[in-house]
């Protein structure tokens, strides 16, 4: 392994001559903090000019593409499971401008490290549709896919992501991939599992490239944002860590994009991590077997609807002669064409293997696990011998 | 008498004990408005108020580590896991504190809590969803694993263990909750942690099992009896750890023979324990070796290959069969 000469970034071998004490003084109080928000697409979908970030319009339109795509997918994802074709889907509608504008700021050879939220985001890394279909559908052949190395399996394990995106990141710069960042995305729930809060430490700590996007949505499933926590802003924990934070509004997909490459810049020229917090809703159940009409006042939708990260993006994209309504014809039957065409590869799918797990326990050999895998087989036989 | 579904007995359970012993507060993830995500909370956050069931931040570690302080403070919390697949992340906390408070402050300060979680598989869950562990908690010294199988018993296990003067780990059977219905008595009922049930007598073969694994257990019971005329004692275990030997061994020593049935993988499992017992105790009265159907030592499969990866009633008709027949 080829160690770089930027492989101790952040980490300097003699320790900085100490001031004592690190206290906050009069003129720089500590006590007092301001947190910027961004906002470029207002929900009408006009256009803060000042801040429109340098993008070309095939991006433009490709972002606005892996949005509709999203939102489709997860409508027919839900049909899917509420005919009983597909177990149970967390849903994704509203996240639209979160994952794809994150992602559209993203490299090829950076790292997505994420969870169930994110579907807009791991279709545009080019995971197929099918694949969410099987693992929703119990299979782990749905986890991975062809080119996915450097985007992880979704973590269901809430947060643990987080860590793991930080290691990524050290080991992309002890690689010398100096230029290579991750991009790490949770909820606001996540941010009170102990395993963000060392995760930022850790990323404060190494100075490594990653930015946390935190998709705050409002609810960790019936939790709202209040009683999750006493912060007013989820980007100010940033300050705790010495880190930049910044709030932007999640459903505007520039601000997102905007927001995640000025982060990305910084961390590919050693400047460390990033905290984002993209301010957005959960338009539908937590997954499908929630009832948030248990919990959730019925206004906030109706308020959360009109501020819809597709309808402003496409307004915008119009006004900019870049899209008119034939194109969106076009491209939500070629949308449909793809979904049907995933859902019917999702189904006539027979080619599991029904011993894999054994395969995979571990990379070496063990009599223990094969007796038990000959035993299982052996098994079945019988038990399909028997009718 | 009501016919409650294991839901219920427990929701039941914990309005009963919260009712009786003010201390008695209940605190997890969706516990408060939503009545918890199987709805086992349902109802108490109107009635005992936030107070008393509290909607914790998303935090395992969090509700233990704090539900271990309110215990040591004169509290009985009953926290809960969402699914005992993110448990983990309340492990330091358990070994670390709760399970060796009171030896290490020699009875001075104690840990009595419990921690509810729904376990194990066969509802087409993701994955984390549909591990069957116990046996990672019942390997701790000074934590209690119970298992209940069904309404009544769970009803009346989980008001024991909220009185109970130690830390218990109440792992629910979740394909269990709303599979079926009994009878649970009005007045409320306690049974005695660290003591297994004679399901039925038997004098040919002993048959072991817990949580839910008892239901086609008890199926594959009925089958051997009518096909092939046999006796079986079954005994439903109930409490992991501390294990009811004095029962295993002495039905044991009756049938000299015995079969087990867990859904958990096979490794390092409460049936190798029993094995151990069994052999520690008595061998001498075997007439054919151990017998038992468990999970296997893989990552717990998806949904998709679940069905072919837990025992079922087939495989445990075989097993007392090839017990019977050896
Ligand atoms: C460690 C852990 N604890 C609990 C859960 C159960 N759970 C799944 S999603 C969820 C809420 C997550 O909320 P948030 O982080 O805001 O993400 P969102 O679902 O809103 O996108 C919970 C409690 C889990 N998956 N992992
Ligand atoms: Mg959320």
């Amino acid at each position: 392994m080829k160690m770089s000469e930027h492989s101790t970034i952040g980490i300097s071998s003699k320790p900085k001559t100490k001031h004592w004490p690190d206290t906050c003084d009069s003129e720089a109080p500590c006590h007092t903090f301001s947190i910027s928000s961004l906002q470029i697409l207002d929900e009408h979908g006009n256009l803060d000019e000042s801040r429109m970030p340098d993008v070309s319009s095939e991006d433009l339109v490709k972002l606005y593409r892996a949005m509709v795509l999203a939102r489709l997918v997860d409508d027919r994802t839900l049909k899917l499971q509420r005919q009983g074709r597909i177990g149970t889907v967390p849903l994704c509608t509203g996240h639209e401008a979160v994952t794809c504008g994150a992602t559209l700021a993203m490299r090829d050879e950076d790292w997505f490290i994420g969870s169930y939220r994110d579907l807009g985001g791991r279709l545009m890394r080019g995971e197929p549709i099918e694949n969410g279909l099987l693992y929703y559908n119990g299979h782990e052949e749905g986890a991975v896919f062809p080119g996915g190395e450097r985007t992880l399996p979704i973590s269901i394990i809430i947060a643990a992501q987080c860590l793991h995106a930080v290691g990524v990141a050290y080991a992309m710069r002890m690689k010398g991939e100096t230029e290579t960042a991750v991009v790490c995305f949770l909820g606001d729930g996540g941010t009170s599992e102990g395993d963000f809060h060392e995760a930022m430490n850790f990323a404060s700590v190494w100075q490594v490239p990653v930015v946390f996007v935190v998709a705050n949505n409002q609810w960790a499933i019936s939790v709202p944002r209040e009683k999750q926590m006493h912060s007013r802003t989820i980007a100010q924990k940033a300050i705790a860590y010495d880190m930049p934070g910044i709030q932007v509004d999640g459903n505007d997909a520039l601000a997102v994009y905007k927001a995640t490459k000025d982060a990305l810049d910084l961390a590919r020229s050693g400047g460390g991590p990033t905290l984002i917090e993209a301010v957005t809703y959960r338009m539908l159940m937590h997954t499908t077997a929630d009832d948030p009409t248990r919990y959730q006042p019925p206004e906030d939708l109706e308020i959360w609807a009109k501020r819809d990260p597709i309808t402003r993006f496409r307004k915008f994209i119009e006004q900019k002669d870049l899209w008119d309504d034939e194109q969106q014809t076009d491209l939500e039957a070629q949308c449909k064409q793809k979904i049907e065409a995933a859902v019917a590869a999702f189904e006539s799918r027979t080619d599991f293997k029904v011993d894999s797990p054994f395969d995979h326990v571990f990379g070496t050999s063990h009599t223990r696990i094969e007796q038990q895998r000959a035993e299982f087989l052996d098994m079945l036989k019988k038990e399909s011998a028997d009718g | 008498m009501a016919k409650l579904n294991m839901v219920q007995a427990i929701n039941r359970a914990l309005d009963e004990e919260m009712a009786r012993d003010e201390n008695v507060i209940t605190l997890g993830q969706d516990v408060g408005l939503n009545g918890g995500v199987f709805r086992v909370t349902e109802g108490l956050h109107e009635k005992y108020g936030e107070e008393r069931v509290i909607d914790t931040p998303l935090a395992e570690s969090g509700i233990l580590g704090s539900s271990i302080g309110m215990a040591i403070a004169g509290l009985r919390p009953v926290a809960e896991m969402q699914f005992s697949g993110f448990s983990y992340l309340m492990f330091a906390q358990l070994e670390g504190h709760a399970s060796r408070m009171r030896s290490r402050t020699q009875g001075q300060h104690t840990v009595p809590l419990v921690v509810r979680m729904p376990y194990g598989g066969g509802v087409r869950a993701l994955e984390h969803h549909s591990e069957s562990h116990e046996a990672t908690y019942a390997h701790l010294p000074g934590v209690k694993v119970v298992i209940p199988s069904g309404p009544s018993n769970a009803r009346a296990l989980l008001a024991a263990a909220i009185r109970d003067p130690d830390p218990v780990v109440f792992m629910e059977p979740k394909c269990s909750y709303r599979a079926f219905r009994e009878d649970v008595p009005e007045e409320p009922q306690v049974m005695e942690i660290g003591k297994g049930q004679v399901v039925q007598e038997g004098a040919d073969v002993t048959v072991i099992s817990w949580g839910a694994m008892m239901r086609p257990t008890i199926k594959a019971v009925e089958a051997a009896q009518k096909d092939h005329g046999v006796s079986i004692e079954l005994i439903d275990l109930l409490t992991i750890s501390p294990m009811d030997t004095d029962k295993i061994v002495s039905s044991v020593k009756k049938t000299g023979r015995c079969v087990i049935v867990q859904e958990a993988p096979r490794s390092f499992s409460p049936s190798s324990e029993i094995i151990a017992t069994i052999n520690d105790h008595a061998l001498m009265y075997l007439e054919a070796p151990v017998k038992r159907v468990t999970g296997f030592d893989v990552v717990t499969p998806y949904f998709g290959k679940e069905q072919s990866y837990l025992p079922n009633e087939r495989r445990v008709r075989h097993a007392i069969e090839e017990t019977i027949g050896f």
